[in-house]
């Protein structure tokens, strides 16, 4: 930390994770890259980085009590379902929801999505979603949380609306009234933006939401790494988040949904695991969550997201959101004083997360990334998967830092130093 | 990575000065490709007349390698026979699918040889291909139309 003194913005930087201690779990932090350089990894947003203890616990269970779960009478598979249920414990209780039962395990954000999209097609009654009814999202989702409304809107005859954006990055909520209706059936929007890193006032629009007795889909995928979550104060009906970027691996991820809304949204994927009884004419289902868990589930991947939520845990959320904070706010800082980079979203570290898209005058966000990944500096370059955010702002794509718990104000530095050098190196003033 | 080798000065000089740039008439074919990794665009038009490439133009938003690569393009095909023009798309498609180690032919290729550091980068090689393939598949609409 000798470089906080050194900036002299030790007092701005209060909040800060101790990053040394940190940094240590994380073993890729210390490998080289090639040219023999250290790795400044600034793709959080993308995926997370993975600690020891996670690694750990997944090779434990492999090496150790790997069976399938909720089949097996034996001794592996009576370990293997204890493991595996405890990590829907742990997340459960790390979301503050009300029941273990209300925590779905997915593939990832995207499944989990898809699974409320698709069963909203194939639900009756009140949930029955028909021509006339309407889904509102915002326009800065990502491709996740807006194909998948598209597709049930265009196959249901029902339209599709949607939340602008005001110039500053933030949601345009003057016509909240006029556009959650009567006829609003869905409300989905994102809690935390992957591009403009905007935080979206989430319970406010639940309420309106409510009132019109919409459903509100919230996607947290940026949301619950960053930020303590209680889904329950949220005012959600269903939340959905991935495991990678909890410093968990892949191949999971979460959809929390309040238990009378999974008991009343039908099945999912049909198969073993799903079903009460099985007939050759007819089967009968389970009840949440294994109604929506169809097939052998993600079980090492659950071991290794409960170990994530412990290690976040460890942390401390309330910790971790301070220390994203004042990283993203001294990142602000300094990018804000580059000649010709513009940031895109919100430019004070106010409801804002940790991520910072930008565009420079004159260089294209490959050309940026390519010379950064020259310098070990790993950002994203392209379009976020968020298009319609990108096109708003009149862009066809952007360059994104992204900052997580083992980022450090020397890696923001770092950072500053090659867009400067980008910007020798292609001769733009 | 060695970033001179992806990063050519005829490579930069092309990208801050392309050659051919802008959409003009008259043309026969007139298509849009996308990068949809990073949502680069190509809008490209190609005029044929009697078998001879006699304009190619074209308005890109996307990265130094995609743009300095359609400028190449246009410099190297314009003028040539829809053939041989054919022959040398194979070549650079060929060039940019060897990992590096194919030895291109500098007569074929001209300046396009710059672009051999290119394959080393499999991110990048999309950003080279963008233009190329835009004007494959216009040139074939135009020579498909004026067959019909």
């Amino acid at each position: 930390m000798t470089l906080l003194s050194a900036s002299g913005d030790t007092a701005r930087l209060s909040g800060l994770l101790d990053t040394d201690r940190v940094r240590a779990d994380f073993p890729i932090l210390s490998r080289r890259l090639d040219g023999d350089r250290p790795l400044v990894y600034l793709d959080s947003a993308n995926t997370s980085q993975k600690p020891q203890q996670v690694i750990d616990a997944m090779v434990e269970h492999y090496a150790m009590h790997n069976a399938n779960v909720a089949r097996a009478v034996h001794q592996l598979g009576a370990e293997s379902t204890a493991a595996f249920e405890g990590a829907r414990d742990t997340v459960a209780a790390f979301i503050g929801a009300e029941s273990r039962d209300e925590i779905v395990f997915t593939k990832n954000s995207t499944e989990a999505l898809n699974l409320v999209a698709n069963t909203l097609m194939w639900a009756r009654g009140d949930l029955a979603i028909g021509p006339g009814d309407e889904v509102v999202i915002t326009e800065m989702e990502h491709h996740s949380n807006i194909v998948p409304w598209q597709l049930l809107t265009q196959r249901k005859g029902a339209t599709l609306r949607w939340f602008g954006l005001t110039d500053e990055g933030r949601l345009d909520l003057s016509d909240m009234d006029s556009l959650i209706t009567e006829r609003t059936k869905v409300v989905s929007v994102v809690w935390v933006s992957n591009m403009l890193g905007t935080v979206n006032p989430v319970a406010e629009i639940a309420r309106r939401a409510h009132e019109v007795g919409a459903l509100v889909v919230v996607d947290a995928s940026q949301a619950v790494p960053q930020m303590p979550v209680d889904v329950v104060a949220l005012g959600a009906d269903l939340v959905a988040f991935t495991g990678h970027k909890v410093v968990g691996p892949t191949g999971i991820g979460v959809l929390w949904g309040r238990g009378d809304v999974l008991t009343a949204l039908p099945p999912f994927h049909g198969g073993g695991n799903m079903i009460e009884n099985v007939t050759m004419a007819v089967s009968t289902y389970a009840s949440a969550p294994s109604k929506f868990e169809a097939g052998t589930p993600p079980i090492a991947q659950a071991v290794g997201l409960g170990a994530a939520l412990d290690y976040l845990g460890s942390l401390g959320m309330d910790n971790v959101a301070a220390h994203e904070h004042a990283i993203t706010a001294y990142a602000l800082e300094q990018l804000r004083d580059i000649r010709g980079l513009t940031i895109l979203g919100p430019t004070e570290a106010v409801d804002r997360g940790g991520a910072v898209s930008f565009e420079i005058d004159g260089l294209h966000p490959h050309d940026v990334s390519q010379l950064l990944d020259s310098l070990g500096i790993a950002v994203r370059a392209g379009h976020h998967c968020a298009k319609p955010a990108h096109a708003r702002f009149g862009v066809q794509s952007s360059t994104r830092a992204s900052f997580y718990v083992y980022t450090t104000p020397a890696e923001v530095d770092a950072l500053v130093e090659g867009i400067e050098h980008t910007k020798r190196f292609f001769k733009v003033a | 990575m060695d970033l001179e080798s992806l990063y050519q000065e005829i490579i930069l000089d092309h990208y801050r000065a392309p050659h051919h740039a802008g959409l003009r008439e008259p043309f026969e074919a007139e298509v849009r490709h996308v990068n949809p990794t990073c949502g680069d665009e190509v809008t490209l038009r190609v005029h044929v007349v009697d078998g001879v490439v006699e304009d190619v133009s074209y308005d890109v938003e996307g990265c130094s390698i995609s743009q300095a690569s359609t400028s190449v393009l246009a410099d190297l095909l314009i003028g040539k026979q829809v053939d041989d023009a054919m022959l040398v798309h194979e070549a650079f498609l060929e060039l940019m699918q060897s990992r590096g180690q194919v030895e291109p032919d500098e007569d074929l290729l001209e300046d396009a040889v710059a672009f051999a550091g290119v394959s080393k980068f499999p991110a990048r090689i999309k950003c080279a291909l963008l233009g190329w393939m835009a004007w494959k598949d216009a040139t074939a609409r135009a020579v498909a139309d004026v067959e019909v």
